[in-house]
């Protein structure tokens, strides 16, 4: 069979968003062009490594999506027409008047509008994930169902559901408003973050699909930076993405089994992604952009600089998630600010802080309070409650890597005590 | 042929994983993982699942308003269901085969924890000509 190159798949995927806008201007309809526009992909995927590649391929592609939608449209003309009802989708003068869409800019725009459209808050994060994906990252339905291990059909109506929502929502093609616009973006950073912990919280014997889940969370908030290259949340999100990214390969044993910050093997950390992301932050930071994303990217940082655990800046990254607690009410946080404080001040004070989280009831069935608080036991010495905690955690959590890696924290210390 | 592998553990029998020792439990996950890894490659593998701890297990059905009802925690439950294996085979002695070998799963000090496994056989589509 003729495989699509890598090279070929690439100008496929950049191409995805920009010929569904221009398709999705000519026509209106976002869910028949999307279909449209999905079917022209295939087309060419198939078409392109047999008969070579077109001399205008973004062209190509708007043109076969346009037959693909003509021909619906014509079929469902015909079948109101034995109804008596001679209604087309789109009236005949309005085709003829916008003409076939060839402006670059304009693409550019229209990914945006699409990142927009699809990161909708009338969506579900599922339904979000899966049409960004499929509508702007470019990928099959196929594609998306593996990574995310369901049936193909399952992830089809996945999708078809979130193009109903869009549909009822009324959400037009265009640009979000001025005074929607932050609120509208964040809710695309969160779906982008989404998709990248996905592949990064790779369950056993599937990782290698779901890092690809990673790389292309990483290629859309790469692109999403290069439409908005002055917003310092878009580069706090790609520099984050590349920080944590960069430890990938040090995060896993052999077997899939989680290796935690500390113990992990520093060579193996990825060179070029830590000094993109350490410049991106500066850059962000410097131009005094102070939300959540550059100051998560900053801790980041921070870790990916260190040469060791015990050689790591902790009263920086205290103060950093002090900037953050302020910020926002989040628990996690408050959590991982305790873990840093116990690094400058001992384990005991980080015991402390945990105290005051107890009452909060997002965390207090949570594995991870149990999971940090065994920690900090096992550091002050408290080995008997450690294993207490390290077992409960291990009950709680839903992951099963996690579940192991508490489990051996426990037998550890049970073999170590004896 | 499709078959699903059902491990069944005991509640309080051998497979109280959490009180076993580092290299016990080490060897344990590292043959899960191998077998999986294992059944994968044979291309027999439709899917695994290992399920949370069976203290989150709840049971419900639905009252009369349609609603649920939820029963549980069930921590004196005599057996459990750890998690499963779905293969697809050939016939039904290569399905107990996988399933022996992972009844065979090392347990404490290395000695096989020779667990039951339900095996069970996946009802498929009409044959064709019922179609």
């Amino acid at each position: 069979m003729n495989a699509v190159s890598a090279q070929m798949e690439d100008l496929l995927r950049t191409l995805a968003p920009q010929v569904l806008g221009a398709v999705i201007r000519r026509f209106r309809d976002f869910s028949a062009s999307e279909d449209a526009v999905q079917e022209a992909l295939i087309a060419a995927a198939e078409q392109w490594p047999r008969l070579g590649m077109p001399q205008e391929p973004r062209a190509w592609l708007i043109q076969v999506a346009a037959r693909r939608i003509s021909d619906q449209v014509r079929a469902e003309t015909a079948r109101r027409r034995r109804e008596e009802l001679v209604v087309s989708l789109v009236p005949p003068e309005e085709q003829l008047a916008l003409a076939l869409d060839e402006d670059e800019t304009a693409g550019r725009d229209d990914t945006l509008v699409l990142l927009f459209m699809c990161c909708h808050p009338a969506l579900s994060s599922a339904s979000a994930i899966a049409l960004t994906l499929r509508a702007v990252g470019g990928l099959t339905t196929a594609e998306i169902a593996r990574a995310f291990l369901v049936p193909e059909a399952t992830m089809a109506q996945r999708i078809s559901r979130a193009k109903q929502s869009i549909h009822a929502s009324g959400v037009p093609f265009q640009m979000p408003t001025a005074e929607e616009g932050a609120q509208r973006l964040g809710a695309v950073l969160h779906v982008l973050y989404l998709i990248f912990s996905e592949g990064y919280t790779a369950s056993f014997g599937s990782e290698l699909r779901r890092s690809d889940l990673s790389g292309e969370a990483l290629r859309l908030t790469r692109l999403l930076h290069g439409l908005l290259p002055d917003d310092g949340e878009v580069a706090g999100l790609l520099a984050l993405m590349l920080l944590t990214d960069a430890r990938r390969a040090a995060r896993t044993g052999p077997s899939g089994e989680l290796i935690p910050l500390e113990e992990q093997d520093r060579r193996l950390w990825n060179a070029h992604e830590i000094a993109e992301g350490i410049a991106l932050v500066t850059a962000t930071l410097s131009r005094g952009a102070v939300g959540p994303y550059p100051l998560q990217a900053a801790i980041a940082a921070v870790h990916d600089e260190a040469p060791s655990t015990e050689a790591t800046d902790w009263p920086q990254i205290v103060a950093l998630y002090e900037v953050l607690m302020g910020l926002s009410d989040n628990p996690m946080v408050a959590l991982n600010h305790a873990i840093a404080v116990a690094m400058v001040r001992g384990p005991q004070a980080g015991l402390d802080l945990l105290k005051r989280l107890d009452a909060d009831a997002r965390l207090a069935a949570h594995h991870r309070l149990d999971a940090v608080r065994a920690h900090l036991l096992e550091r002050a010495g408290e080995r008997a409650a450690a294993i207490a905690h390290y077992l409960r955690a291990s009950q709680r959590t839903t992951s099963l890597p996690e579940r192991d890696y508490l489990l051996m924290r426990a037998a550890r210390l049970r073999d170590t005590g004896a | 042929m499709k078959y699903i592998l059902m491990m069944n553990t005991p509640g309080n029998g051998p497979y109280q994983v959490a009180n076993w020792p580092q290299q016990d439990l080490k060897a344990h996950i590292a043959f899960m993982m191998g077998f999986a890894k294992k059944l994968k490659g044979t291309g027999e593998l439709l899917a695994a699942e290992g399920l949370a701890g069976p203290d989150q297990a709840r049971r419900v059905r639905a009252g009369a308003d349609g609603k649920p009802i939820t029963d549980g925690v069930f921590p004196e439950s005599k057996e459990f269901l750890a998690g499963y294996w779905m293969v697809e085979v050939e016939n039904p002695e290569r399905a107990y085969a996988i399933a022996a070998e992972a009844s065979a799963a090392p347990g404490p000090g290395g000695k096989p924890l020779n667990m039951a496994i339900e095996v069970r056989q996946v009802m498929s589509g009409p044959p064709p000509d019922l179609m």
